[in-house]
């Protein structure tokens, strides 16, 4: 199981039936991939439609049905589409459960920073900005490091997508707990040590005497 | 009742240095037609607001590659590195917007309202420059309205008055930006009789189009 895979089916964990969940563009759209069998969740794309499904079989995609990163997808029985004024008063207006979104530093303050790096990459916030200020639960799901550095740092160094304080942030190697006294390590991943897990975090973590491994969601 | 125009006629209403609203997401529920138009009337110093800049050669992002824009106000241009190599440049100027504040901004500027209060961008780089008003509590950025001279739309079904409707998800932003411009010219996938689109279907009043593009043109 890579990387990837290990942080997924850790997030789908996170899903609860009857929510509606918004997943940004890249890991985190793996998660729709181990929805817990029998659980029913709404997929929200910002460009307009809840209730998507997998991608059409070849020929059959309808070039006005596509998801946020301008792939084909499929609509679901029950499924809706609006305009871009309903979806993001969906999602700021507090009717969005859960988002997942992907990090480039999360900082001892939970602040997530996800949308560019000055002077290198500026692509712009799309909807990162609203859904971090807007929806109930925010989880970020990233690899632990970046090309060795940590992603976890004592104070970001990148500019903040919002002041808000994240959820929960799960990685290959951990999930952690952003809390009002500093970062809580909560669970370790298989056959991840804790000193691992430390030695490759940038802030500081407070760590229970127990750590107990990450359960991963089936399928 | 309307009389639809060619893209040509559309292309030429629109001046050099004109502010222009489109509608898209990465190109989908995009006027095709009316990007190619301007493209080959070589129109110039153009502004665009729309959601993002889709990528090169696609959609808006052929008045990125004609040299068309000199300003674009967007969420993202993440997926169009001509946008970006353009904006490092210093030949486009680029002002990045929460895509919910922009879709509230030009609600805004459509529907008579003096701006909008939001949570988004407070805490970041979004705030600076801008008032910060606490209601109940709360801190909230203060967020001007937008609006353009002219907004290019695509709607699935246009009728002679102008009614609109749109599927799945190329509405996006299509139907806010027919309220805030001067001009409204709509491009669509068929152009229908009068009352063929029941009034409960209307997602856009005919009220707010100003031309219709014809298909066979």
């Amino acid at each position: 199981m890579d990387a990837k895979e290990v942080i997924a089916r850790r997030v789908a964990r996170e899903l609860r039936d009857g929510m509606l969940v918004n997943l940004g563009i890249g890991l985190p759209t793996l998660v729709a991939n181990y929805v817990p069998e029998g659980m029913h969740v709404a997929f929200q794309s910002e460009n307009g439609i809840i209730g998507f499904g997998a991608p059409p079989p070849e020929g059959m995609e309808d070039p006005n049905l596509t998801d946020a990163g301008g792939g084909f997808i499929s609509a679901l029985p029950g499924a809706m589409s609006f305009d871009s004024v309903t979806s993001f008063a969906l999602i700021r207006g507090g009717h969005l459960d859960m988002t997942v979104l992907g990090g480039l530093q999360v900082d001892s303050k939970g602040r997530l920073a996800n949308w560019m790096v000055p002077g290198k990459i500026v692509p712009g916030m799309g909807g990162a900005m609203d859904l971090v200020s807007g929806a109930k639960r925010v989880i970020v799901a990233m690899q632990h490091s970046a090309k060795g550095s940590p992603k976890i740092v004592e104070e970001l160094t990148l500019p903040p997508t919002a002041a808000r304080r994240v959820s929960l942030i799960v990685t290959e190697l951990a999930v952690i707990e952003p809390t009002e006294n500093g970062l809580a390590l909560r669970e370790r991943a298989p056959g991840v040590a804790v000193g691992e897990i430390v030695a490759n975090t940038g802030a500081e973590l407070s760590v229970p005497a127990d750590v107990p491994e990450m359960p991963l969601a089936a399928n | 009742m309307r009389k639809a125009i060619t893209v040509k006629e559309a292309a030429d209403l629109i001046p050099d240095g004109a502010s222009v609203m489109f509608g898209g997401f990465l190109g989908v529920g995009s006027p095709e037609r009316l990007f190619d138009a301007l493209v080959g009337r070589g129109a110039k110093r153009l502004t665009i607001i729309g959601n993002d800049t889709a990528r090169p050669g696609v959609a808006v992002g052929k008045l990125i590659d004609a040299g068309c824009v000199a300003r674009v106000i967007a969420s993202h241009i993440g997926t169009n590195p001509t946008t970006q190599q353009k904006m490092i440049a210093g030949e486009i100027e680029v002002e990045l917007v929460p895509q919910g504040t922009l879709a509230e901004r030009i609600r805004a500027g459509g529907s008579g309202l003096g701006g909008v209060l939001t949570p988004t961008g407070v805490g970041t780089i979004v705030a600076e420059g801008k008032r910060i008003l606490e209601i109940n509590g709360l801190d909230y950025l203060l967020e001007a309205p937008i609006r353009a001279d002219f907004a290019l739309l695509h709607a699935h079904e246009a009728d002679y008055f102008g009614n609109l409707t749109y599927r799945l998800t190329a509405a996006n932003f299509n139907p806010v930006m027919a309220f805030a411009a001067d001009c409204v010219i709509v491009e669509s996938d068929h152009i229908v009789p009068v009352g063929v689109i029941p009034p409960d279907a209307v997602r856009t009043p005919g009220v707010l189009v100003d031309h219709l593009v014809g298909r066979a043109c």
